[in-house]
């Protein structure tokens, strides 16, 4: 689960990482006040959505003094602001993080992930913060330093000093450092994060080490035991079919394309995409309906892919292996008729009964293609969009 | 031969009495169940015992299959191999990674091999099944196949068995960030086990264990591969369906993987429908 930035630094905070003092605010007439609160020559306005390059978009504004800052935040406010991670359709804005000023010396970077080839979290450091950290890996990957954590035993001091000597500090600066890190360290485990990322980690002119960015990411998986972060969650972030569709454990996601697909089993459905494409049409999303593919499932999956009007044809792709065929296509059947889906649908599925069950499909008098191959179910559905002009009723 | 599961396979399921794991069991041959509490007890005729170590003890089991529910399902990993079971095999899906992590690190030193978790088990054709991979589309062959995916591998068996080449052992390792058994430990039982006479590799987007198993064969590795990798339409940033599939910061795309294993002499084929042919036109050479 993604947060935003100002999310991401109140859990840091509370487990001891230093950030800039500040606030968020939703609306600017709350602006004025904030700032005043935080005093000092300079505030930073910042557009919180869950995308980076914010401050090349433009979503981030240095000002001086409240009545500045108002005027910042309602620029921001309500803006839709485009990054190289937003697509061209941007996000809108509808928080923003007001922050103190800082006199900063140095921008250092700092991420936590977990190490998918060792097993275990790593933590990295680089000296040249401020830019995107795949930039310096590309480029100078020499100038990221890492250490490998044992799940065992954790984040040692002496790991820690380590990379802050790496970051070239020195003398109190080293302490403050490791003093950070493992607080740092502390914030993964206890929230079950997959990503704790500050980029910058500054230093200021006068010494101190603070996160002046921070993403945080939880582990999905891990949500369960942390009713406290669930309400982090920020739906209006999320696609709108997306939300509904987790409602009913149905992996969507919405893509571009004119043809709908829904598939049993994550593999298959990428590779199921991969052959649409592969076949000259587009897809238009990507839907695992699981292993069960019960007819309530079948009956979801289909209401939520013909909610996206750009569906023109559909393909179902369903390996039971131990699944019923011929119970998959009374739950076919029955879907498409409550929902009075119109478009062509191309259906390939295997299991036991599949004769039975291509029998019960084409008897039913309902705008549904089989094929016996994913090869030649791709090319079908793709001719068949080619053709369809109309969406569902 | 096969690798890691056959006829002398004395399999244990962890979680027996739940819902999958009963009807998992009932296709498999099995020895007995572990659900604590329910010790002393039986299940559809399979004795149950409340720990592993019990149930090793009274039944010579070699090898546990685990159904536990996502919050337990570590700990069950552990439990296999501190009862010192050589293969554990966990099904589960959901398994918080930190959890994994732990039980990854418990692990080592020690002479259980895991594969999974979220992963659809493994199946020696004809001889043994560890898993939920369906017995009825496999058969007798010549072709190893190592996956990432569940469904996927079963359209891969699918087409194999259509053109008559059959498998040897399926071996699905699963579509999470950590996993027990990589696609160079499943390729190192292939090249030691002489009735694979090939392979098939089934990766996704996400990580970079497709391209660690690129430098193997191309180092280490004398059998014909044929190579499919899901995802080569997938967006950036998604996470598609597996908790590992997901192109971050550029890295992890169908393209790099693809690349990299044609570069190690592997037969990667663009369309999951050609991978038996391709397979046979491999075996045919």
């Amino acid at each position: 689960m993604k947060i935003h930035e100002y999310q991401g630094k109140e859990v840091l905070k509370r487990h001891g990482v230093p950030v800039p003092r500040g606030r968020m605010a939703v609306a600017a007439e709350d602006v004025r006040a904030v700032a005043v609160e935080l005093g000092g020559d300079t505030v930073v306005v910042k557009a919180q959505i869950h995308a980076g390059g914010r401050g090349k978009g433009g979503g981030v504004k240095v000002v001086s003094g409240p009545g500045a800052a108002y005027d910042a935040a309602g620029a921001l406010l309500g803006m839709t602001l485009i990054t190289h991670q937003t697509g061209p359709e941007g996000r809108k804005v509808g928080r923003v993080l007001i922050e103190e000023g800082l006199r900063i010396s140095r921008e250092l970077y700092l991420g936590l992930v977990i190490d998918r080839s060792q097993g275990c979290p790593v933590l990295m450091v680089s000296p040249d913060g401020g830019v995107e950290i795949e930039k310096v890996a590309a480029e100078t990957p020499d100038r990221i330093f890492k250490v490998f954590i044992d799940p065992a035993l954790g984040l040692l001091p002496f790991q820690a000093r380590a990379l802050a000597f790496r970051l070239g500090l020195a003398g109190d600066q080293v302490a403050k450092a490791v003093k950070l890190m493992m607080a740092v360290w502390q914030t993964f485990l206890a929230t079950d994060a997959s990503l704790v990322e500050i980029n910058p980690l500054v230093v200021t002119e006068t010494g101190d080490l603070l996160a002046l960015d921070a993403k945080v990411t939880f582990d999905d998986n891990a949500l369960y035991r942390h009713p406290d972060l669930k309400g982090y969650r920020d739906l209006s972030e999320e696609e709108p079919l997306e939300i509904e569709a987790s409602k009913h454990s149905l992996n969507y996601i919405k893509l571009d394309g004119t043809i709908g697909c829904m598939v049993n089993g994550a593999g298959l459905a990428m590779a199921t995409m991969d052959i649409i494409k592969l076949a000259g049409g587009e897809p238009a999303n990507f839907l695992d309906v699981g292993g069960g593919a019960s007819a309530e499932q079948i009956k979801n999956a289909f209401r939520i892919l013909m909610s996206d009007p750009n569906v023109r044809a559909v393909l179902i792709n369903i390996f039971g292996g131990i699944l019923r065929c011929d119970i998959l296509a009374e739950g076919l059947i029955a879907a498409v008729n409550d929902l009075r889906v119109r478009v062509p649908i191309v259906i390939r599925m295997e299991g036991t009964n599949v004769a039975q069950g291509k029998q019960m499909l084409q008897a039913s008098g309902l705008n549904f293609t089989t094929a016996d191959t994913m090869a030649d179910a791709a090319e079908r559905v793709v001719a068949l969009a080619g053709q369809s002009t109309s969406g569902v009723h | 031969m096969a690798v890691l599961i056959d006829r002398s396979t004395r399999l244990l399921v962890q979680g027996l009495t739940g819902r999958e794991g009963t009807f998992h069991a009932r296709q498999a041959t099995v020895v007995g169940g572990v659900t604590p509490g329910k010790g002393g007890t039986t299940h559809e005729g399979w004795p149950v015992f409340d720990t592993v170590a019990d149930a090793v003890r009274e039944t010579g089991a070699n090898a546990s299959v685990i159904f536990v529910p996502p919050a337990g399902a570590a700990d069950a990993v552990m439990e296999a191999a501190a009862a010192g079971l050589p293969l554990a095999v966990c099904i589960t899906e959901g398994i918080p990674t930190i959890d994994m992590m732990r039980a990854l690190a418990f692990l080592k030193g020690r002479a259980t091999r895991l594969v999974g978790p979220n992963c659809p088990g493994l199946i020696s054709a004809g001889r043994a099944k560890a898993g939920i991979i369906p017995g009825h589309i496999c058969r007798e062959g010549r072709v190893g196949i190592v996956s990432k995916s569940g469904t996927l591998t079963y359209e891969a068996i699918h087409q194999l068995t259509g053109l008559g080449l059959g498998q040897t052992t399926c071996i699905g390792i699963g579509g999470d960030p950590l996993i027990g058994t990589s696609f160079i430990d499943a390729l190192t039982l292939f090249a030691a086990d002489d009735q694979t006479e090939a392979v098939v590799l089934i990766g996704e987007i996400g990580g970079t264990a497709e391209e660690e198993a690129a430098r193997f064969i191309e180092t280490s590795f004398r059998k014909p591969v044929v190579g499919f990798i899901a995802g080569q339409t997938a967006p950036p940033g998604r996470r598609m369906g597996h908790a590992g599939a997901i192109i971050a910061g550029g890295q992890g795309t169908a393209a790099e993987k693809m690349d990299a294993l044609t570069a190690a002499g592997v037969r990667v084929v663009k369309s999951p429908a050609e991978i038996g042919r391709a397979a046979a036109d491999l075996l045919a050479r």
